[in-house]
């Protein structure tokens, strides 16, 4: 029953899905970690991804990866779109708590509704060489399914993390929430800066949502599952932090992965919500956060 | 004299519910209205903590379903009568509430709102693998057969819902209008400034997420043997927590006839699409309804008609 192959497989199996969460944790992990911007449904625009992603794919054949990537722009366009109504709606007149979860949560429940009405409840899937693949290393597979995603999260988060550090835009979106006031001196506007990354944000989940879709079939109601993995990790992962943020990815993945192989699946979605209430009653700045 | 009046219309509305038991044979009509009444237990809840101090709760549905297995396990195992599961119900709920509020309501509101979803969705998950309850497939569960002064069991059930929806909402009034009252206001204007005034602002939030939790669980505890069959998915539905917090957004979240108004309003407009068009289209109402008066009206109807007759006096 319990042999160190299946625990090595298990370990590996658990980096690889902690790492593609980590692709749908990156948008939230700029949206709520450094604007403060609570956007519940930020997994409604990844399933929203996984869509899109499913749609070309069907009618023209591309890799849903390349999909993903040519989406960003658009999804960029949308999440700035976003910002506009979010901030004439609610920050300008400093209702963001209440009412800016509340907007999130219906923009969520609004979204499903309608892919529910276009595409129905049925699940869809992409088409691409590699899925059904799986390469062998010595007792440990590697399922190009799992792979893939993992390794393109991983070089979507490395090249958020590299923005973030070295450009400008990257160094005021992590000022933003924290002086105001210091942002302006230094010449940027907050709302502009605060519009760019909640594009950002929203861009990541044209990727993260080809990448869902590769990994498993997708309805609508999927999003929800992640709810409470993502807020998770990025509370876990300390809020601003990326880096942190993926490095929690990767627990929770491998955490799941332990009571998916050995408790059975069924289990599995409470780990996300039992680490995240954890974290909450007893380190609520996260692993790696300011305290 | 204010409080008479009060005490007045709920004397009206229970005979009005009495004759309407006794006038009607027609058991669809008494399926709309406690749908409709269950909405308005929830709305009424869920404002106690949301509208009157500004803790979001996100996980209705999981309150809502902690009443609704409650009340499956303890008729199950003991066949208790109705209004103890209701009262159990009620109380293990409560007990959840100040749970949830006790590890979170000391940090930012929107922990305590994640806290609240990530709740929900962990006892969906232990649900669906509590196989005494059913487990993901379901159970049924049978409608006693006892004499009563009723025709049927969902009249009896229907006239339980509204004395629960009363009692709620005369706690939201006291709870609104007393001393308590104003320390909860003074949390969602701020909560800095109310504690510095010596406000006991933890106290309070704690009393309110405990009430909630209680109404939220009472209102659950009939379900099963009105639906007669349940699963994690009926209980645990997400059309719990959208209605939840857009029935309040709508009516208006701060005075305590607001939620009753919009889940009066918003339930009936529902039962009307759900059965003349389809249940996906009552979704996406609620949804789309919920976002208009968040982003435009944000004081709900309530506060559109305070403003209208603000104007209308400005005006002469």
């Amino acid at each position: 029953m319990f042999s160190a192959e299946l625990l090595l497989n298990s370990v590996v199996a658990g980096l690889m899905l902690g790492s593609f969460y980590a692709a749908v944790a990156l948008g939230l992990a700029i949206t709520f970690g450094q604007l403060d911007i609570v956007n519940i449904a930020h997994p409604t625009f990844v399933i929203f991804g996984s869509y899109v992603a499913y749609i070309v794919n069907e009618n023209f054949g591309f890799d849903p990866v390349l999909i993903g990537v040519v989406f960003v722009p658009v999804f960029y366009l949308l999440g700035m779109l976003l910002y506009q109504v979010y901030y004439a709606c609610f920050e300008r007149t400093g209702q963001e708590s209440l009412s800016g979860l509340a907007f999130f949560f219906g923009l969520m429940f609004i979204v499903e509704v309608l892919l529910i009405l276009v595409y129905g409840v049925d699940y869809r899937l992409v088409e691409a060489p590699y899925i059904g693949k799986t390469w062998h290393l010595g007792y440990i597979d590697f399922p190009l399914r799992m792979a893939v995603p993992a390794v393109v999260s991983f070089v979507m988060t490395g090249l958020v993390v590299l923005f973030m550090s070295r450009t400008f835009m990257g160094k005021a979106i992590q000022a933003v929430s924290q002086d105001r006031l210091a942002l302006q001196l230094m010449g940027a506007d907050p709302i502009k800066v605060k519009r760019i990354a909640l594009g950002i944000g929203i861009a990541t989940a044209a990727v993260a949502g080809a990448l869902l879709i590769i990994i498993q079939p997708v309805e609508p109601s999927v999003g929800r599952l992640y709810i409470g993995r993502v807020f998770a990790i990025v509370v876990l992962g300390g809020m601003g932090s990326i880096p942190g943020m993926f490095v929690a990815a990767l627990l929770i993945g491998v955490v799941e992965s332990f009571i998916a192989t050995f408790y059975g699946p069924s289990w599995a979605p409470a780990v996300g919500y039992g680490i995240l209430l954890l974290t909450l009653a007893i380190r609520p700045q996260g692993l790696f956060g300011r305290a | 004299m204010k409080l008479d009046r009060f005490w007045l219309g709920v004397a009206i509305i229970i005979v009005a519910g009495f004759v309407f038991t006794k006038s009607f044979d027609n058991e669809f009509y008494f399926f709309t209205t406690y749908v409709v009444l269950q909405g308005v237990i929830i709305a009424v809840a869920w404002n106690m903590l949301g509208g009157f101090t500004g803790y979001v709760n996100f996980g209705s549905a999981g309150f809502f379903a902690v009443g609704v297995y409650t009340s499956v396990a303890l008729h199950k195992a003991f066949g208790l009568p109705l209004p103890v599961l209701v009262l159990a119900s009620g109380i293990i709920s409560a007990l959840l509430g100040l749970a949830a509020g006790y590890l979170t309501l000391r940090l930012k509101g929107i922990y305590f709102a994640i806290a609240t979803l990530a709740v929900a969705l962990m006892l969906e998950t232990v649900a669906s693998n509590w196989e005494y309850v059913g487990g993901a497939a379901g159970t049924y569960v049978l409608q006693p057969k006892e004499s009563s002064i009723f025709d049927n069991y969902t009249e009896l059930l229907f006239m339980l819902m509204l004395l629960i929806a009363i009692a709620a909402t005369a706690v939201s009034r006291y709870l609104s209008s007393s001393r308590l009252g104003q320390g909860l206001s003074a949390i969602r204007d701020d909560e800095l400034a109310a504690e510095c005034a010596g406000v006991p602002t933890l106290k309070l939030k704690l009393i309110s997420a405990t009430t909630m939790g209680f109404f939220m669980g009472a209102a659950g505890a009939p379900f099963p043997f009105f639906i007669a069959f349940v699963d994690p998915l009926s209980a645990f539905a997400l059309l719990i927590t959208v209605n939840s917090i857009a029935m309040p957004m709508i009516g208006g979240t701060a005075v305590w006839y607001g939620p009753v108004i919009g889940a009066l309003i918003l339930g009936a407009v529902q039962e009307v699409t759900t059965v003349t068009i389809s249940s996906e289209i009552n979704l996406l109402v609620v949804g789309v309804v919920l976002v208009l008066f968040i982003t435009l009206a944000p004081k709900g109807l309530v506060g559109l008609v305070h403003d209208y007759m603000a104007k209308r006096r400005a005006d002469g």
